[in-house]
């Protein structure tokens, strides 16, 4: 029972990583029809600037604003500078591109994950670089044999509350509408005076700005980051996004959330080494049987 | 980029495209004896990666289905020779065509539940796929394929008598089989089967409503395109004389649909020549080494930019694929 909680927890946590970066996948393929590729990449450049505003600032704004103000200060800059990073991509990347056919566009992709990896590894080394302990919430909290980290409820918290803030934007407001005119149809859209632009740019901004936080997390909680990182958890979290219904918040949400918990079982149960087999074998087996994912809507086909 | 088109269309006078192809085939076959064998090294690994894009190309450019996974056919090829050849004591060049059987065998095996998925679900599924055969590989089901360290020692080919050794007798075994399997895939795209394949990519509902049998002529495209990557594997395998899992990543599968979009959807000239720039680019770029898959990252997206149809499009559907969005 003990295992069984404490993998939960561990599988909730994890989860909650895989939510945030599908949420950037999600997104952008409601809004262009195009895989990301390089949303991994925006995810690790993430990290990465997190790790400099927490080493570089340590000195000054750590003792003016303690260890929760230059958490803050490096999420904020993560955040930013990924979202700027996203809309450059979208600039320079997607937006000449993504109208001549979406396989050119998919190479685009590729080739701004290739080169984001590589520009991280060339600013940075392709070492290992470690989240020191000092800049890293550590308290727990002891409840008999169960163990709860500080983290891991910061981790947990954040995600509810930074995606259900993004559900209410995009469901609740006028230009959440204007999202969802969009996904639905870009050009119908934009007759009805939708600057669409602005909701691709929305896309580009939100969703690497919540990779970005996710890559911090993921330095904090395993203490490592490396440039390759990008590529593993984007390929979950894109796992995670269809899992749950490419397209659609709740999904991404859910999608995420349910391949930590598998993950984390398998590894606790099954066998570690086995654990991604199982995973992509889910994701495998659920395109066979619901293709559009747990919350994904039945798409009829377009002659 | 216009001078690009004029080529072609020089190309397609029958005369000159006899000279340019006596001019090519002239260059590879003279390549090795005046090239270090550090280029012709380089050289075998342009014709891997045009058999291996070639294969792709059946998949991705004729038919259309988008495949992000090729790398695991490639690695059943290799493995399939790998463990044959060290166990069994079976030559390696005859492992050639049962390598390509092999991997022909299991792309119809995992593909026949998956073919009915579309467009990206496809590209996501078959990512799994190969990132499902490279895990097993690495967990080592029943000590067969060696884990992480992969397995070692496989026999050199021996053809004729000749045992394939040098770089350049390498060069020769892969560019013969590029060859061969470029004339047959020529001939097949001006088949009937050819034709039905671009009828799919086309409009899929239409090629049905037409009576081509969707499904088994896409698991065929899938079966036929493994082959090919079966023998590249067989060939890398015996080049390398060992098979790890690290030599099939999803990046390897990226750059193969990389290769078959640069060069032009569908086109076998494009493959060859999309396959010689994502080889030899990083080579070129070796001054820079560190930042050279930077500008490679970078260079994909601009050739998508300025050539959308690819570098070599396949003439006859050229003017209809730009500027054309694609469903």
């Amino acid at each position: 029972m003990l295992t069984f909680l404490q993998q939960l927890l561990n599988g909730l946590t994890i989860g909650s990583f895989y939510a945030f970066v599908a949420l950037g996948y999600s997104l952008v393929y409601a809004i262009l029809k195009l895989i990301n590729f390089a949303h991994g990449d925006l995810f690790g450049l993430g990290a990465y600037i997190g790790y400099t505003v927490f080493v570089y600032a340590f000195g000054v704004v750590g003792t003016v604003l303690g260890l929760w103000g230059l958490l803050a200060a490096g999420f904020v800059a993560a955040a930013l500078g990924t979202a700027a990073a996203g809309l450059i991509i979208e600039r320079v990347a997607y937006r000449p591109i993504y109208p001549i056919g979406r396989l050119p566009a998919v190479v685009s992709a590729l080739g701004m994950a290739i080169f984001l990896s590589n520009f991280i590894m060339a600013v940075w080394g392709p070492r290992y670089l470690a989240y020191q302990e000092h800049f890293i919430p550590t308290g727990f909290w002891q409840i008999g044999e169960f163990r709860i980290r500080v983290l891991q409820v910061l981790i947990l918290l954040s995600s509810l509350v930074l995606l259900g803030i993004l559900y209410l934007v995009v469901e609740k407001t006028t230009f959440g509408a204007a999202v969802r005119a969009v996904a639905l149809d870009r050009e119908t859209a934009a007759l009805m005076g939708i600057d669409f632009l602005k909701v691709i740019r929305f896309a580009f901004a939100v969703g690497p700005a919540l990779g970005a936080i996710a890559g911090v997390f993921v330095g904090m909680y395993y203490r490592q980051i490396n440039f390759t990182m990008g590529w593993v958890y984007g390929l979950k979290a894109f796992t995670a996004t269809i899992l749950g219904g490419i397209g659609n918040i709740p999904g991404a949400m859910v999608g995420g959330v349910l391949l930590g918990l598998l993950e984390a079982l398998t590894a606790g149960y099954i066998s570690a080494a086995w654990k991604d087999v199982f995973v992509f074998a889910a994701l495998m087996l659920m395109l066979i049987f619901r293709p559009t994912g747990l919350l994904g809507e039945k798409v009829a086909e377009k002659v | 980029m216009k001078w690009l088109r004029r080529w072609q269309g020089l190309l397609s006078q029958k005369p000159l495209r006899l000279a340019f192809l006596g001019l090519v085939i002239s260059f590879l076959v003279s390549f090795p004896f005046w090239a270090s064998r550090y280029w012709v090294d380089v050289g075998f690994y342009v014709g891997l990666y045009a058999l291996l894009g070639l294969g792709l190309n059946i998949i991705l450019g004729e038919v259309g289905l988008f495949n992000l996974g090729h790398a695991a056919f490639w690695a059943i090829g290799a493995y399939t020779t790998a463990i044959l050849n060290v166990r069994f004591g079976i030559p390696t060049l005859a492992l050639l065509p049962i390598s390509a059987v092999v991997a022909a065998g299991c792309a119809w095996l995992v593909s026949s539940p998956i073919i009915h998925l579309r467009g990206d679900y496809l590209c996501i599924v078959t990512i799994a796929l190969g990132e499902i055969v490279r895990l097993v590989l690495i967990n080592n089901p029943g000590g067969l394929t060696g884990g992480p360290n992969g397995v070692v020692g496989i026999a050199r080919p021996v053809f004729l008598g000749h045992v394939i050794r040098t770089p350049m007798d390498f060069y020769f075994l892969v560019w013969a089989v590029v060859i061969l399997c470029a004339i047959g895939l020529r001939q097949l795209q001006r088949s009937r089967l050819g034709r039905a394949w671009n009828y799919i990519r086309e409009d899929e509902i239409a090629a049905e409503a037409m009576g081509v049998d969707v499904r088994a002529l896409k698991l065929l495209a899938f079966v036929v395109g493994a082959a090919l990557a079966g023998l590249a594997g067989n060939i890398f395998a015996a080049k390398m004389r060992m098979v790890s899992p690290d030599s099939f990543t999803f990046m390897e599968s990226c750059l193969m649909f990389c290769i078959v979009l640069l060069g032009g959807m569908g086109s076998i000239p494009g493959t060859i020549l999309g396959a010689a720039l994502v080889v030899l680019f990083p080579e070129i770029f070796r001054p820079v080494a560190q930042y050279r898959l930077l500008f490679f990252g970078l260079a994909l997206a601009a050739t998508m930019y300025f050539r959308p149809g690819g570098l070599w499009p396949r003439r006859r559907t050229a003017e209809i694929l730009v500027g054309q969005t694609e469903r």
